[in-house]
């Protein structure tokens, strides 16, 4: 359904997406996980003809998206990272006006709305203004709105960024109706874990390039076995201790010293034992799509953690849309 | 040609400005403060021109004041959009670029022709005489001008990216165009270079065609005013069109 090869786009010097392949087969839920600045909205800005790669080439439902731009917009919905709506204009204005810029047939116009508007749960707000809306009925309004023509391929940039845990789950709720319900193949980008957990297969994505592509379950078994946390009473000497003992890569943080143990929970009774350095508390835990990116970047993925060079990108972002 | 967008736009505009009623007042304010203040005020030292002293005789520089007002305005909404993402809703839509221009130029024209249809309310308060048949001929000369200020709008807009460059615009090019085009007083009698000026100033033919439908006086003849607006206003779309299409989102 889509096909990318060789994706790069170049903003000033800083490749921001440099050279990037993958395929998304039709009815899958893809994800693009990352940090920030890591080239997620710049490869979605490129498929859905926005912006020009400079080079590489991408197609959807085999229309050229350099040179087909019609077409593909025909085929595609987005919902952007930033809200897109007008909220002078309420919930059904919205929806009219993208129903005819979309060319939605005029029969079927209202029948369309009123079933995306139920879908979206927001059947008693139709005639609201949007800006009465909060954050999440509006997120919600934009997915409505994104398939209200019937794409092929929904692209979601950061579905549910800024919303509240509540909110995300009711959004989150809503997609994976859409799933079970309609044969779309949905392209999401995310930094939140949690989130590319509920697709079929993941493409990890750092200073625009793909460092691994996956399922979720295949992707956690590149960190062996489980990961094992263990506090002491001397964290720089049980670090040596355990790596001699073991073998095994012991990184500390403010939280402790984490390592990699293939059944982990049977392991724990013997490192107790053996311990020379007084052991004080013990964890044991799956690995999360977090670890695989702390293995594969050596970094954690959340934003705060961002280096100089992403906040360089991110600064970047904010000059070039200044201009 | 794509009508249904063009019509879609176009209407959103226009709910738009019924629901925001600051516009609708400011709009009806400044040409109060302009005719009734500022027009009293310098009415005892300003001659009359054939015939008429200088409440009546700045009354369609007045309307032109509204038009030029609104229609910058108007298109200045382009940047709002953006601002707000709107703009990205309509850009990634499979249509083509040139009927959003033009939904946005008509929605313009409209509201400005709106806007100075409201200021001929005041004309019996100045006694401007208003026959119903002038109202007819005003209402497509409003929009022609109009028109050409929104194509002028429009082409900023495109290339402006943030609204701090708004009060740049109403300084540099709003207030010179007002003031330099015989709206306050009359060309004649004025230095060679300040006439150049207003000769290639478009408004000028507006307020010139204006005055002589309203008060039946002129300093240009009308085959002039109307060919140099029409010449100005297709030149201005065109360019509206074509920096609109060239803008990166």
């Amino acid at each position: 359904m889509i096909r990318v090869e060789d994706i790069a786009k170049n903003f000033n010097g800083l490749w921001a997406v440099d050279g990037v392949s993958f395929e998304v087969n039709e009815g899958e839920t893809f994800g693009f996980l990352g940090p920030n600045g890591a080239g997620k909205t710049t490869t979605i800005k490129i498929l859905c003809t926005l912006l020009k790669p400079s080079r590489g080439r991408a197609w959807i439902s085999d229309f050229d998206v350099l040179k087909s731009a019609k077409d593909v917009r025909r085929s595609i919905g987005i919902i952007f990272q930033d809200p897109s709506l007008d909220d002078r204009l309420t919930a059904y204005e919205n929806l009219k006006f993208h129903a005819i810029i979309y060319k939605v047939p005029r029969k079927e116009r209202t029948s369309r709305i009123n079933q995306v508007l139920e879908m979206a749960e927001l059947e008693d707000r139709r005639n609201s203004l949007v800006r009465t809306f909060s954050g999440g009925m509006k997120r919600r309004l934009e997915i409505a709105r994104g398939l209200l023509h019937e794409p092929k391929v929904l692209f979601l940039d950061e579905p549910t960024l800024g919303l509240d845990p509540q909110t995300r789950n009711r959004i989150w709720d809503y997609l994976h109706t859409l799933r079970r319900t309609k044969n779309i193949t949905f392209f999401l980008t995310t930094h939140y874990m949690d989130e590319a957990e509920n697709c079929d297969r993941i493409a990890i994505i750092d200073y625009g390039k793909i460092i691994a592509l996956d399922t979720p379950d295949n992707l956690k078994r590149m960190v062996k076995g489980d990961i094992v946390t263990v506090r002491t009473q001397n964290d720089a000497l049980a670090q040596k201790e355990l790596g001699d003992k073991y073998q095994v890569a012991v990184q500390c943080d403010s939280s402790g010293l984490h390592f990699e143990m293939a059944n982990g929970e049977e392991f724990v009774p013997l490192l107790v034992k053996n311990a020379k350095v007084p052991i004080t508390a013990v964890g044991v835990r799956r690995p999360t799509l977090d670890d695989v990116f702390l293995k594969l970047t050596g970094r954690e993925i959340r934003a705060e953690n961002a280096s100089g060079r992403d906040l360089l990108r991110i600064r970047m972002r904010h000059v070039r849309g200044m201009r | 040609m794509d009508w249904n967008t063009i019509y879609i736009v176009w209407l959103r505009e226009l709910i738009r400005y019924i629901r925001q009623r600051s516009r609708l007042y400011g709009s009806i304010v400044r040409p109060i403060l302009w005719l009734f203040i500022l027009g009293m005020g310098l009415r005892p030292s300003f001659q009359s021109v054939q015939g008429f002293n200088y409440t009546q005789y700045i009354f369609p520089g007045i309307i032109a004041m509204t038009l030029i007002f609104t229609s910058i305005q108007s298109a200045i909404s382009i940047i709002w959009d953006r601002e707000f993402g709107f703009l990205k809703e309509i850009l990634v839509a499979p249509v083509p670029r040139t009927a959003i221009a033009l939904g946005k130029a008509f929605a313009g024209s409209t509201l400005s022709v709106m806007q100075g249809t409201i200021i001929l309310i005041f004309a019996p308060l100045v006694k401007v005489p208003i026959i119903w048949y002038r109202i007819l001929m005003l209402i497509p000369v409003m929009f022609l001008i109009s028109f050409a200020l929104v194509g002028i709008g429009i082409v900023i807009a495109s290339r402006m990216t943030s609204f701090e460059g708004f009060g740049t615009i109403m300084n540099f090019l709003v207030m010179p165009m007002f003031f330099l085009s015989g709206a306050m007083f009359p060309i004649s009698g004025l230095p060679p270079w300040l006439k150049t000026v207003i000769v290639i100033n478009p408004l000028s033919y507006g307020v010139d065609l204006l005055r002589t439908i309203i008060l039946g006086i002129s300093t240009f003849p009308i085959v002039l005013d109307c060919g140099f607006l029409l010449a100005f206003g297709v030149t201005a779309i065109f360019f509206a069109i074509l920096f609109f299409n060239r803008g990166e989102y």
